[in-house]
């Protein structure tokens, strides 16, 4: 990147009055009939024209282009970023996903049989790996996925006459979002502690449950990197109170095929399609986070999902699933999305599905073992990797001055993006790796020599890492003044 | 093996340096009971030629018909560097920006967004957007409940002239909430919202009025009126806008204010696909939405604000992220983690290649052809426009029969002839919502006023037709 | 080691309480607190007149990383808050038991002071939370 430009102007201090990429322009429309926008009255239009860039159409490719070369990404680093699940994303999955047939087709036209044959094979193939009776695409993402989740338990509750249940159980581990839905949907939140390998501490799970448990929200293997032992033990106290298991799929990648969330007792799951299936992050979405329910939930799935009558498909929607939670979004949830993860689905098949788990393993476990031979401290040093694991520099931050934030930094000056810091936050000075099964073994090395030189510098020279990183576009930035002067718009010069 | 690229050589040493026999050692942790048989219900693997072929015969069997449907969803001319440049790895395979030194890429352009999407609605602030504008109205509606410090009401006014689909995402997502959503009727000639229909609430306290502009039936509300009525009531007012319609129409910052009262919408929020995002069977699409800086801290999903480095350059990172879940858990403004990150990235590029004068073509050429296809239809033996206001680019129709028959012949004929209201707006009779873009040339509008007059012919039996 | 003035009562949430001549009460974040919190950047406080509750959040302190709601220790009605903290909320950092100062509440004739610990018991507390 050194070589790079390393600043690129807004779009708009490109822009000058009067120039135009033309031929996006529509054609002009017969000159012969009066205009009809000039029929819409004076006070309902537009006075002053937006102020928008008027840039010509090769520099808009130029600036969006530059723009892209100032980021990491999978198609250019290794991203072994902790709980995202940072995985190839196979170029076929765009390519036949973006077909002119299937992106042409408006979501309200009659039922395109052949894009829904492909959403019934999905929903098919999320039951089979999950363990559940039902699947539904319709949330748009990962936390829409938990929302619903949760709002079909309330829904349960209530079909039994049992609405006091508004309690949610989670660890004191579990991502933010957990606690966050559990709060829109009305329900309060206790957290309980962690024993020290990691696993739910299970004298506390069986004082907090009660009547009022409406459900335990747990992702396994746990945010910590490590499957629950006793998860067998954990479904009999919560179901034995009268609560579900809600499983957060979020690390699914490392036990696809392996075992299944049915099976281990859980009430109700959501995907990450954008994890475990590969599709895109995009920069920070869109993802998709289908929901997989069992028999006690199977009422109340958000709609619309695909069903099938004599070979024909078709969305069904409020009158054939009366108790559904409703609808998430405004038409199909994030249906291209769940079209790229059913190619990509279909091109691993049955086998592929499980070496995924596999290999996530091993290069976990390989990188792990690397690590701390390297002089790195494992957070759990006992327990096996799942498909990631933390790294702790608790020993580092005390004797070098250095903290998990400056590892993260400096990794991106040697070619790597970091790894999820300060996550979990019950882990001080944190790093939570995750390899993923696609990459080689010479790269998950390299990253190890990467984190040598640092281990090296952490002892000669801290402050290169205290103010690294040194070969970015920008060094680091001022969060403090982002939030007390905030700059979140340019505005044209009065 | 699909994707892995490990050799058997690569597998020998990596167990040897973890000091496992094999693969299955390693998940030694999970109880024996509990592991899965074979995953019968997933056929084997398939090669991407395989796929390719697959997936091909699947998209020629669905066609390209005619589209004249909208009803939230716009069929546009996309130019060609949008998706070239948005499906670049460094965009398409990269993570929310949380490392901002190797991700000012997709943060300048998340700010260049945020100052197009300001330009267009004038107003002070917008998010970097949500999952689509029907969850972008519910998370407007919570908003507006958290933000309005002189209501201590949780009621939202529902116009039903609002699209009936997001007013059941609204439900779905604020139901548990406890938000009240009463239903505001519209004028049934007109077919937008008459300040009569507001008057029951005068004094009554509620939130927020919801204003959609153009409306469900692509009518043209009088925004400053209702404005001004809402501020009057210390209701904070929700626009639900088309952008492509902003470059013709007055944006909601500027709404009202005529008496003296508060200029502008509080809250503006809607579906951003028209902006250079396709169509493809109902999604991804992305939801936008801005408001006042007073109200930025009650505002969900990620915000990027510019900033300078250690050494006083300029550069980009996620902001006030204190209203997000990880930092907040149960007390965030909502539980959204991402927002459309690709999508936006398509949007920018979209408006940046448009400019206000492209915009303004494209929203101007819509409105014509709706004209031009309203008026070619009407004249056809019992069908008729059903309001008499100023519109967009979509207009209802009246029928003087069923409009589901008619709507499969015209599927027939390769024609998606618009959407039928009868199940959201039965009072209206038997009425055809239609749309039509810059995309639509007169020769398309043609065809589907022959195939119309053909399936309408009085002693036809359309059901025989199909 | 944080500052604790011996002259104020304190809560297990790290607010502070001064008891005003006036017989209203005085309540800030503690040093502690705000070191933990580290630079603030906004703070938003409870509207005079409005009734608080004990150990209600009322109001909420805000730094680049963290966010934070402050409960009240008694029960009463808010008689004046600090709109300084507004413009500049440093205060909280750089002064936080005098400038930084967030609200004062008429406490209710009939409230019964909440169990608030002394200076030497929140030193105490923090050590074994430390």
């Amino acid at each position: 990147m050194a070589d790079l430009k390393l600043r690129e102007p807004l779009i708009f201090e490109l822009s000058k009055p009067g120039r135009q990429a033309r031929s996006q322009f529509p054609p002009p429309v017969s000159a012969a009939e009066p205009a009809a926008a000039s029929e819409i009255p004076e006070h309902l239009r537009r006075g002053a024209p937006p102020p928008l860039p008027e840039v010509s159409e090769l520099q808009a490719v130029r600036h969006y282009t530059r723009l892209s070369q100032f980021n990491f990404s999978i198609d250019t680093h290794f991203y072994p970023l902790g709980s995202c699940t940072m995985k190839y994303n196979p170029k076929a999955c765009n390519s036949y996903a973006m077909l002119p047939e299937f992106l042409s087709r408006h979501p309200l036209a009659p039922d395109p049989q052949g894009f829904l044959e492909c959403m019934h094979e999905l929903q098919e193939m999320l039951k089979e790996i999950t363990g559940m009776q039902r699947v539904s695409l319709a949330p748009m993402a990962g936390a829409q996925g938990e929302f619903a989740g949760v709002a079909m338990i309330r829904a349960y509750h209530r079909s039994r006459n049992d609405a006091a249940r508004r309690q949610i159980i989670v660890p004191q581990a579990a991502h933010g979002t957990n606690p966050a839905t559990a709060a829109m949907c009305g329900c309060s939140v206790t957290e309980i502690p962690c024993d020290r390998n990691g696993d739910i501490d299970i004298e506390a799970l069986t004082a907090a449950v009660s009547g009022e448990t409406a459900a335990i929200m747990l992702t396994n293997p746990s945010t910590l990197g490590v499957f629950e032992h006793r998860i067998e033990e954990v479904a009999r106290i919560v179901h034995g109170a009268g609560g579900l298991l809600y499983y957060d799929g979020a690390n699914l990648n490392a036990i696809l095929g392996k075992v299944r969330p049915g099976d281990m007792g859980f009430d109700v799951i959501h995907m990450n399609l954008h994890k475990t299936f590969s599709t895109p992050h995009g920069g920070g979405g869109p993802g998709s986070g289908a929901v997989g329910v069992g028999p006690r939930l199977a009422p109340f799935v958000p709609i619309p999902l695909v069903g099938k009558v004599e070979e024909r498909y078709h969305w069904l929607t409020e009158r054939d699933v009366p108790h559904s939670i409703g609808r998430l979004s405004g038409f199909m949830g994030n249906a291209g999305v769940n079209l790229r993860a059913y190619v990509y689905m279909r091109m691993l098949g049955r086998e592929g599905m499980v070496r995924v788990a596999e290999f996530a393993a091993l290069n976990a476990n390989y990188l792990m073992k690397r690590l701390i031979q390297t002089g790195y401290e494992a957070a759990y040093p006992m327990r096996r990797a799942s498909h990631e694991f933390i790294i702790t520099l608790k020993q580092e931050n005390r004797r070098y001055q250095v903290t998990a934030m400056d590892v993260a930094k400096r990794l991106l000056d040697l070619g790597f993006h970091a790894p999820t810091t300060y996550f979990p936050l019950l882990v001080p000075e944190c790093l939570l790796i995750e390899p993923t099964e696609t990459e080689t073994k010479e790269e998950l090395d390299h990253f190890c020599d990467a984190m040598a030189v640092i281990r090296r510098e952490m002892e000669r020279e801290p402050e290169k890492l205290r103010s690294a990183p040194h070969t970015m576009p920008v060094r680091r930035l001022d969060d403090v003044r982002a939030v007390k002067q905030p700059d979140l718009a340019w505005k044209p010069a009065a | 093996m699909p994707f892995i690229p490990h050799t058997a050589d690569d597998i020998a040493r990596m167990l040897h340096v973890i000091g496992a026999q094999s693969i299955d050692e390693l998940f030694d942790e999970i109880p024996a009971g509990l592991k899965a048989a074979a995953l019968r219900g997933v056929p084997p693997a398939l090669s991407e030629m395989e796929v390719g072929r697959l997936l091909t015969e699947r998209a020629l069997r669905d066609g390209r018909p005619l589209n004249f449907i909208g009803a939230g969803a716009y069929e546009h001319h996309i130019p060609a560097p949008v998706w070239a440049i948005a499906t670049r790895g460094e965009f398409y395979s990269a993570y929310t920006p949380y490392q901002a030194e190797a991700s000012q890429g997709t943060l300048q352009l998340i700010y260049e967004y945020q100052s197009m999407m300001c330009a267009l609605t004038a107003m002070e602030v917008s998010n970097a957007s949500l999952y689509d504008g029907a969850s972008a109205l519910a998370e407007a509606c919570l908003m507006a409940v958290r933000a309005n410090r002189s209501s201590e009401s949780r009621r939202i006014l529902l116009p039903r002239a609002v699209n009936p689909t997001y007013g059941q995402v609204v439900r779905t997502l604020t139901c548990n909430q406890h938000l009240e959503i009463e239903a505001v009727n519209f004028d049934r000639r007109e077919g937008r919202v008459p300040l009569q229909a507001l008057q029951a609430y005068e004094g009554r306290d509620c939130a927020a009025l919801v204003v959609q502009q153009p409306n469900f039936f692509g009518n043209l509300e009088e925004v400053d009126r209702l404005t001004d009525w809402a501020h009057g009531q210390n209701m904070l007012v929700i626009a639900v806008v088309n952008p492509t319609a902003l470059a013709l129409l007055k944006p909601p910052g500027e709404w009202g204010g005529l008496s003296g009262g508060t200029r502008g919408a509080d809250i503006v929020c809607g579906e951003g696909q028209p902006l250079g995002v396709p169509l493809a069977s109902g999604g991804p699409y992305f939801g936008f939405m801005a408001t006042r800086m007073q109200y930025v801290r009650q505002m969900p999903g990620r915000i990027v604000g510019g900033t300078l480095d250690v050494e006083g350059r300029p550069g980009f990172s996620l902001t006030l992220q204190a209203r997000e879940q990880h930092i907040r858990r149960s007390k965030a403004t909502s539980n959204i983690c991402t927002n459309q990150g690709l999508l936006v990235t398509a949007a920018t590029i979209y408006l940046a290649l448009l400019g206000a004068a492209g915009l303004k073509g494209v929203a101007a050429a819509s409105a014509q052809r709706t004209a031009q296809l309203v008026r070619a239809l009407s004249q056809i033996d019992g069908v008729s426009a059903a309001f008499d206001s100023p519109r967009f680019h979509e207009a209802v129709l009246l029928l003087n029969r069923p409009v589901a028959p008619v709507l499969a012949a015209l599927a027939e004929r390769g024609i998606s002839g618009g959407l039928d209201l009868h199940a959201s707006h039965p009072e209206l009779g038997h009425a055809l919502l239609v749309c039509a873009t810059e995309t639509k040339t007169e020769a398309d509008i043609d065809a589907y006023a022959r195939a119309l007059a053909d399936v309408m012919q009085p002693a036809r039996d359309v059901r025989g037709a199909i | 080691m944080s500052n604790i003035p011996g002259d104020l009562h304190y809560t297990r949430s790290h607010e502070w309480v001064r008891r005003l001549p006036s017989g209203q009460v005085e309540v800030g974040i503690t040093d502690h607190a705000q070191e933990a919190l580290g630079d603030l950047v906004f703070v938003e406080v409870p509207q005079v007149k409005r009734r608080v509750t004990a150990g209600e959040a009322c109001a909420v302190v805000e730094s680049v990383k963290a966010a934070s709601d402050v409960y009240s220790p008694v029960t009463g009605q808010v008689a004046a808050s600090n709109d300084e903290l507004a413009r500049r909320p440093e205060l909280l950092n750089s002064d936080p038991y005098r400038a930084g100062w967030l609200m004062r509440v008429e406490p209710d004739a009939s409230s019964a002071a909440a169990a608030l610990l002394t200076a030497v018991e929140y030193g105490q507390f923090l050590e074994q939370a430390g």
